[in-house]
């Protein structure tokens, strides 16, 4: 009897059950995830919302009664055929959420653990190329309780990544650290990203760190899935709450077509249109993933002229909705590409625009502010 | 000379063989969630609280020509183990156990989960993530454990006199000695050996302080802290 083979991309099925005790509620874990197998996904949601438990689930750190897990064509656990492999012969880079470096190795030989217990024939991320890529060479000597936040989680990223896994997970790998060790550590995510073709599973709770670096997002709450997409679409889906409040933006994939080096400027191109944001060190043809954030737009119902305003594009209003009291969040559509304005109920009503929600009649998005999330 | 060399032959022979059974013992104890935790845990811990001389009565009794080990030993082969050397070393791994397996079994607590876990997704295999993660960061408890579990056997005399005798050269250890001693009324010769054993004991109790990092880090040096 030959097992079907197990399809591409990354499927878990994840059935848990953890009986509550004393003050401790018991929980249940019921999901159902199929992520793209060379992408980016984040889990998204609040804590206790079981994201960390799918990852423990997946590297078999801990066991999901009835569950199914296939990596690229790997299956790793399936309870329907008594299927269980270990954790340590998964080939799973987990990087745990306070780093978990060995206190008694140095940094080099933190690195060295996982690789050398990879047979050679299956290390296909060169240990130089990591440490490249994570800025380490210079910490190698170093113990780790000599070295800051950021510097940790570098070294347990690398020490993921030097066992060339065939999936990373990462568990709130920047939830330790302040806002400028975060800045810090992004760049070198988005590399590992755009670099080594590796799927990451990156659970977090921090709308921005999605916004920048997940190509697929799956939204959590008590242990279900509730939703699961594409970043840029859930993250302008009224329904959610990741569309509201004072960080709900959309995600722009831009592809630079020009440099004003005269005014410092970088000029993008998207299907909705042209964006004009701060100079790119990169030439044209590269892509551009830009943020607009719902509170940096504001609509008219003509194209301005004589105004400071760059970025004007021409939308329709797909949808309105509630935000915070008198405000209001509005959906629109650049030519395929969703965007979010925030704007007051009383210039809503003035401008009439629940009656041009999908009139398809155009309005006209002004733009004040886009941050560049890199690649 | 004899008594001290058959003490160091004795305490050395048990913490060897202490910390051989020990190890896997307290590993148990710190990683188990079984109900039988509580029952073992305090068995072993029993030795810190109960006279000496009722362990040697037991152990006697238990080993003697009519108790079941006793009788198991000598269906072996293997002769009565009361009175002999290798009677003491029994006696001085039940004695001596708690020292061993408490300082071992609060290492490899304070190890956690974690160093596991992560050394799992680094593809250790159980046995060696426990030598190469666990028994490093276990280290201080180790060194505890030694240097208590062969103090200790060096210090015994009730379940040595009640299950040993006092057989020179077999199980006349420097403890019972000095007691001999004193019996004679040689308080010079006890003087030396008792003298010797102070000495010895603070010694070690010195050296386990000063190498032990974890003793270092609890007796809180002042303006250590970055």
């Amino acid at each position: 009897m030959t097992a079907p083979t197990p399809p591409a991309g990354i499927k878990a099925r994840l059935k848990l059950v953890r009986p509550g005790t004393g003050d401790h509620p018991g929980f249940t874990l019921n999901a159902d995830l199929s992520l793209p197998g060379d992408r980016v996904s984040a889990l998204f949601g609040p804590s206790g919302s079981g994201k960390t438990t799918c990852l423990r689930a997946i590297a078999g750190l801990e066991r999901a009664a009835d569950a199914y897990v296939a990596v690229n064509g790997e299956v790793w656990q399936d309870d329907a055929q008594d299927i269980f492999v270990p954790a340590h012969q998964r080939a799973v880079g987990y990087v745990f959420q306070n780093a978990a470096l060995f206190t008694h190795l140095t940094v080099a030989q933190n690195l060295n653990y996982g690789r050398q217990r990879v047979p050679v024939a299956q290390q296909r991320v060169p240990l130089e190329q990591v440490v490249e890529l994570l800025g380490l060479a210079g910490l190698m000597k170093r113990q780790p309780g000599t070295l800051s936040g950021g510097e940790r989680q570098r070294v347990a990223i690398a020490r993921a990544l030097a066992t060339s896994p065939k999936l990373m997970l990462m568990d709130e790998p920047l939830a330790s650290l302040d806002a400028k060790r975060k800045a810090e550590i992004l760049p070198y995510l988005e590399k590992l990203r755009d670099q080594l073709h590796i799927p990451i599973i990156y659970v977090s709770h921090a709308s921005d760190e999605v916004a920048r670096l997940a190509d697929h997002l799956v939204l959590l709450d008590t242990g279900h899935v509730t939703d699961s997409g594409v970043t840029g679409d859930l993250m302008t889906r009224l329904d959610l709450s990741l569309a509201h409040g004072d960080t709900a933006g959309a995600i722009v994939q831009a592809t630079i077509s020009s440099h004003e080096p005269a005014y410092h400027l970088t000029l993008a191109d998207f299907p909705g249109g042209r964006l004009c944001v701060p100079q790119q060190m990169m030439g044209a043809g590269q892509s551009l993933r830009i943020r607009i954030q719902a509170r940096d737009v504001s609509l008219t119902l003509a194209p301005q002229t004589g105004t400071s305003i760059l970025n004007i594009l021409p939308v329709t209003v797909t949808a309105l909705s509630d935000d915070s009291p008198g405000q209001m969040m509005v959906r629109l559509d650049a030519t395929g590409t969703p965007l979010l304005a925030r704007i007051t109920r009383k210039s809503a009503d003035t401008l009439g625009l629940a009656t041009l929600q999908g009139t398809g009649q155009l309005v006209y998005a002004q733009v004040k502010g886009v941050a560049i999330l890199g690649t | 000379m004899t008594a001290i060399i058959l003490t160091l032959k004795l305490a050395g022979l048990t913490t060897v063989i202490l910390l051989l059974l020990g190890t896997p013992l307290a590993w148990w104890l710190a990683r188990t969630r079984s109900a039988w935790k509580g029952v073992v845990g305090a068995v072993v811990a029993l030795p810190l609280v109960l006279p000496p001389t009722v362990i040697g009565f037991y152990l006697l009794v238990t080993l003697g020509p009519n108790g079941p080990v006793g009788q198991l030993t000598q269906a072996l082969g293997l002769g009565l183990l009361p009175f002999t050397f290798a009677g003491l070393v029994v006696g001085s791994v039940l004695y001596s156990m708690p020292f061993v397996v408490q300082p071992l079994q609060n290492a490899f607590e304070a190890v956690g989960d974690q160093p596991l876990e992560a050394a799992a997704t680094l593809r250790a295999s159980p046995l060696d993530t426990f030598f190469s993660v666990v028994l490093p960061l276990a280290r201080p408890g180790y060194l505890t454990a030694t240097v208590m579990g062969f103090a200790h056997t060096v210090g015994e005399f009730g379940v040595v006199l009640m299950m040993g005798g006092n057989i020179p050269g077999q199980t006349r250890v420097v403890s019972v000695q000095i007691y001999d001693y004193v019996e004679a009324l040689e308080y010079a010769h006890a003087h030396w050996l008792a003298g010797g054993l102070v000495v010895f004991s603070f010694a070690v109790l010195m050296v386990l302080y000063l190498l032990n990092p974890t003793g270092r880090r609890r007796s809180g040096r002042p303006g250590a802290s970055a």
